[in-house]
């Protein structure tokens, strides 16, 4: 199996190929042969990425299961993952089945519904997979355009301005991170990120038009890469474009936009970010902590006062986000772990989040809080399950949320107590809003005639958040699942860090001297 | 002596005597009844002859003492020109039928205007650039105003003459200074007179001047005025004609000049290329976000599209050209299928342009509106359609040169035309539900559009090739 990763990666998009191709008609029975082919499609992709998990090494803090073919304009065809990206493949293609079967009610236009997002599938796990920087830009930016139709096409009210705003907006910080990428080809002679990876960018403080720029080339590099993952994530001012998509956004749309889509910035600082240009890291890593740390506080407060449950669940991903920021920059063993399984896991929370809120849509289609009140008295089952994760997004011990935002603030006390202090009180914001939009939808008397006649949620529902509600479980009390499989690469990713630092600055002390 | 001239321009001549031949047989054949055979047979005779030069053995030959160049540069030139050429002439041939204006001359003169640009990319001389230069241009200018009895037709024709001839001046002007300072017009003598070091003032002027002339066959900004009333007001299957095959001989023909007669002094004409390169992309990507005519659209598409070509030729170094002409093959490949489409944009029987009238296409025709929404996007240069890797091969070759600033303009001018094919990739899928377009379409154009659609995603496997030949081409001009 030495092209396994091939075959995950691409067989979304066979499926999605056939689709287009062989299916015909927009009757009953054409919908349901989409969903059903869909489904089976991403059921199977995830099945054969179980191999990939089982035949992982954790201890090699290598690439594993490396592919490499000839490509175009002196390109390579390069794919393999590591202990980093291993968990965020595996996240997605755990998300998508569930993802799929969450959009059954959907009936508009389903061929194409399904096959945006099998091709979108196809695109996530190749961002996590490429090991070719053209390759990864590739994953990377096409992605917008199956979301763009995602959005355009089956969202809300206001989806034309939610769709632009988000296509140009992502793409916008994108383009630099590709000249960036054109650069440091330039320099190094080679797209291949494992040798990029051990390549080192010139550091040595330069000028430009009279501007002394200390960190030199590292820095404008890396500058142009956090245009793109800062944007991506998002973090704080750049996040605007999330609220805006998320509300617009048809449910499943929401759940791979949190889900994964999101992960892709995070997943870029620790590839490319951290370890390639170390000296700008290090650098920029205050600015990066403080800006986190805002986000943290600054989403927590904004989201306190919303009035749509999606926008709501939107700008606490935000403040989540800034989290695994934070952890990443921390730069060391346990901030990135905790970044990681942050990202793990509000993968499996924000999705069942949005899942909870497009139960209730579905029902009575619409977001606004106030619409909403005393639910737990006709749909005990949902108010049960919309607890679990309410409890999990507030990060309380014995749920995956805990785990995250434990280590990634021990991680930044070790580097700046008042960052840390800053973020611990996100926490307790966080628990205001969330626990705040529960008591308003789910306790209460059922006063409001419509909801009256309000069902519970069906077995479908049920089997959607099974495994997300074992998963969340599993990894509150046992975190050990992720950081067995990360932690040697972090701690490798860490160690090289650290070196290129030392390194970096004996080389300065002795040009000083 | 002669005999080798001749067979090395043999193409040239036999596609002269055909050109002669065709309007004989269609002024004493029977006039336009003569067209549709016209039609197919000068296309088949492009294809023909594209194969016969793209089979032809790879070497380097000169004729007519030096004024004609066979190389593989010229060859792979021609080869794009001769395929757009006919695809484009045949593509339109539905369109011109049903409007009513199907003359056999149209044939002849496109036969003719290819001619001059098979000429032009082979030229290594100014007088035989200019000859080539205008004979395509004269061929232009009356298939420009080819409606007679069209009020815009004829307005866009003359516009497009008078503009024309403005610009062939300024070249003659050029041409003439860089010969009173070179004491010679060919190519070769140029670069010894320039010799090593700065280039003499005079044929400074000179080079200005016919950057000038030919920037206005590009239409690169500032000489981009005509392009949009040129396309908006000549008939479709016209302006498909000059979105494709003369941008192509015109842009081949300006890194001919270049590299061949000012090759020693990249540097100074690097700057100027690069001036129209930003100016280009910029203001086809800003102006065109207010248009309401496709074909408009499509006019500011191309002015930008020539700038990012444009960034690969600002290089001055081979990866430079060989990026240019890729990029050139990709945008032809890209505007063939868009102009497919615009050709069949029809309601009731008659022609329209609005892009309002694309609302909710997709949903009628959801194989062409997904056809259309990759052109589109691939036009804009996002990942993975073929589009995104034109630009990226310009990229690289600018920054290759150290213009780091260069590609930084470039890809924030990206951005900003993203927003106007998007509007359109809005429109048909997102759009509101309006009076909806004929859903006839030619087996031929819908074909085009469809493979045009399909190289733009499966050249990401291996660009076709194409890269290779590129490559031999530019390794044949910069030497």
């Amino acid at each position: 199996m030495s092209n396994l990763l091939s075959i995950i990666t691409f067989t979304p998009l066979i499926a999605a190929v056939i689709l287009a191709i062989f299916l015909r008609g927009d009757d009953e029975d054409a919908q349901r042969n989409a969903k059903w082919l869909a489904l089976i499609a991403t059921s199977a992709t995830f099945l054969i990425s179980l191999l990939l998990l089982f035949g992982f090494d954790p201890r090699d803090t290598g690439f594993q299961f490396v592919e490499e073919r000839e490509w175009i304009l002196g390109l390579t065809y390069k794919l393999g993952v590591d202990g980093i990206s291993i968990l965020f493949v595996m996240l997605t293609t755990f998300l998508m089945p569930i993802t799929i079967a969450a959009c059954w009610n959907v009936t508009t236009r389903v061929k194409e519904y399904m096959i945006a997002f099998l091709v979108l599938e196809t695109l996530m796990i190749g961002v996590f997979v490429a090991l070719d920087l053209v390759l990864f830009y590739l994953f990377f930016e096409a992605g917008l355009i199956p979301m763009f139709l995602i959005i355009g096409i089956w969202g809300g009210k206001d989806r034309i301005y939610a769709a632009f705003k988000f296509f140009l907006y992502t793409f916008l910080g994108s383009v630099l991170m590709l000249v960036a990428m054109i650069a440091m080809f330039v320099d190094a002679g080679t797209t291949d990120i494992p040798t990029l990876l051990r390549h080192e960018f010139s550091a040595g403080t330069i000028s430009i038009m009279g501007w002394q720029i200390v960190g030199g080339m590292q820095t404008l590099l890396w500058l142009a890469f956090f245009a793109s993952f800062a944007v991506k994530m998002p973090m704080w001012p750049v996040h605007t474009w999330l609220p805006d998509a998320h509300v617009q956004a048809p449910t499943a749309g929401s759940v791979v936009l949190a889900a994964v889509l999101l992960k892709m910035g995070g997943y870029g600082f620790l590839r490319f970010s951290l370890p390639m240009f170390p000296v700008a890291s290090d650098l920029l890593a205050p600015l990066v902590l403080w800006m986190s740390a805002i986000a943290i506080v600054y989403t927590s407060l904004v989201a306190l006062m919303q009035e749509d449950m999606k926008k709501l669940i939107a700008y606490s991903s935000v403040a989540h986000m800034g989290f695994v920021t934070m952890g990443i920059f921390a730069a060391n063993q346990q901030g990135i772990d905790g970044a990681i399984f942050q990202m793990i896991s509000h993968g499996f929370i924000s999705g069942a989040l949005f899942l909870c809120v497009g139960v209730i849509y579905d029902r009575m289609h619409t977001r606004d809080i106030d619409a909403y009140g005393g639910l737990v008295n006709r749909m005990p089952v949902y108010a049960m399950m919309f607890m679990l994760f309410t409890m999990a997004n507030v990060g309380l011990p014995g749920t995956s949320g805990f785990v995250g935002e434990f280590l990634t603030i021990m991680g930044v006390f070790q580097v700046n107590t008042w960052i840390a202090f800053v973020a611990a009180t996100g926490v307790i914001l966080s628990a205001a809003y969330a626990l705040w939009l529960y008591r308003r939808v789910v306790f209460g008397d059922l006063i409001k005639e419509s909801l009256k006649t309000i069902t519970d949620m069906d077995r479908r529902e049920k089997a959607i958040f099974a495994p997300l509600v074992v998963m969340t479980l599993l990894l509150g009390v046992y975190p050990a699942l992720v950081t067995d499989i990360i932690g040697p690469s972090v701690a490798a990713l860490v160690a090289d860090y650290e070196t290129a630092l030392a390194g970096f600055e004996a080389a300065t002390r002795l040009a000083q001297n | 002596m002669i005999f080798a001239d001749l067979s090395t321009a043999l193409p040239e001549i036999l596609l002269a005597a055909y050109a002669l031949l065709a309007l004989m047989f269609g002024a004493f054949g029977g006039k336009d009844r003569t067209a549709p055979t016209l039609f197919w047979a000068t296309a088949g005779l492009f294809l023909i002859l594209a194969i016969w030069i793209a089979a032809s053995p790879a070497e380097t030959r000169t004729a007519f003492n030096g004024m004609f160049v066979n190389d593989a540069f010229a060859r792979f030139a021609k080869v794009l020109v001769l395929v757009a050429a006919a695809f484009v002439l045949l593509m339109g041939q539905s369109f011109i039928s049903r409007h009513g204006f199907m003359r056999f001359e149209y044939p002849v003169l496109i036969a003719l205007a290819v001619l001059g640009m098979m000429l032009m990319v082979s030229a290594s001389d100014l007088i035989a650039l200019y000859m080539g230069l205008e004979l395509q241009s004269l061929a232009l200018y009356v298939i420009a105003a080819m409606r007679r009895d069209s009020l815009r037709s004829t307005e866009a024709g003359l516009k497009y003459f008078i503009l024309g001839a403005l610009a062939s001046g300024l070249l003659l002007y050029g041409a003439s200074l860089t010969y009173g300072f070179a004491g010679t017009t060919s190519f070769a003598g140029i670069t010894e007179a320039i010799g090593e070091g700065d280039i003499p003032l005079g044929l400074l002027f000179g080079l200005v001047f016919l950057l000038a002339g030919l920037a206005f066959k590009i239409s690169a900004v500032p000489f981009h005025m005509w392009t949009p009333d040129v396309y908006e007001g000549a008939p479709t299957p016209v302006t498909a004609f000059f979105a494709t095959a003369p941008k192509v001989a015109a842009m081949a023909l300006l890194a001919r000049l270049v590299h061949d007669a000012f090759g020693n002094v990249t540097g100074d004409w690097g700057q100027i290329v690069a001036f129209l390169a930003v100016a280009s992309m910029f203001l086809g990507s800003v102006a065109a976000i207010g248009q309401r005519d496709i074909k408009r659209l499509m006019a500011y598409s191309s002015i930008a599209h020539m700038g990012y070509a444009l960034v690969g030729l600002s290089a001055g170094t081979a990866e430079g050209v060989q990026a240019m002409l890729i990029y050139m093959a990709i945008y032809v490949t890209m505007n063939i299928g868009v102009f497919a489409f615009i050709l069949s944009m029809s309601r009731d029987g008659r022609p329209v342009t609005e892009i309002d009238s694309l609302n909710l296409y997709a949903r009628r025709e959801p194989g062409r509106g997904l056809a259309l929404m990759v052109l589109m996007i691939s036009l804009a240069g996002v990942p993975p359609f073929l589009g995104f890797w034109a630009k990226y091969a310009v990229l690289v070759a600018a920054v290759q040169a150290g213009m780091v600033w260069l590609a930084i303009a470039a890809v924030i001018a990206s951005v900003i035309g993203l927003y106007y094919y998007l509007r359109i990739v809005y429109l048909m899928y997102f759009g509101q539900d309006r009076a909806p377009l004929d859903s006839a379409m030619p087996m031929l154009q819908s074909g085009l559009l469809m493979v045009s659609a399909a190289i733009m995603v499966l050249g990401v496997v291996n660009l076709f090739g194409v890269e290779g030949f590129a490559a031999l081409a530019a390794d044949s001009l910069v030497r």
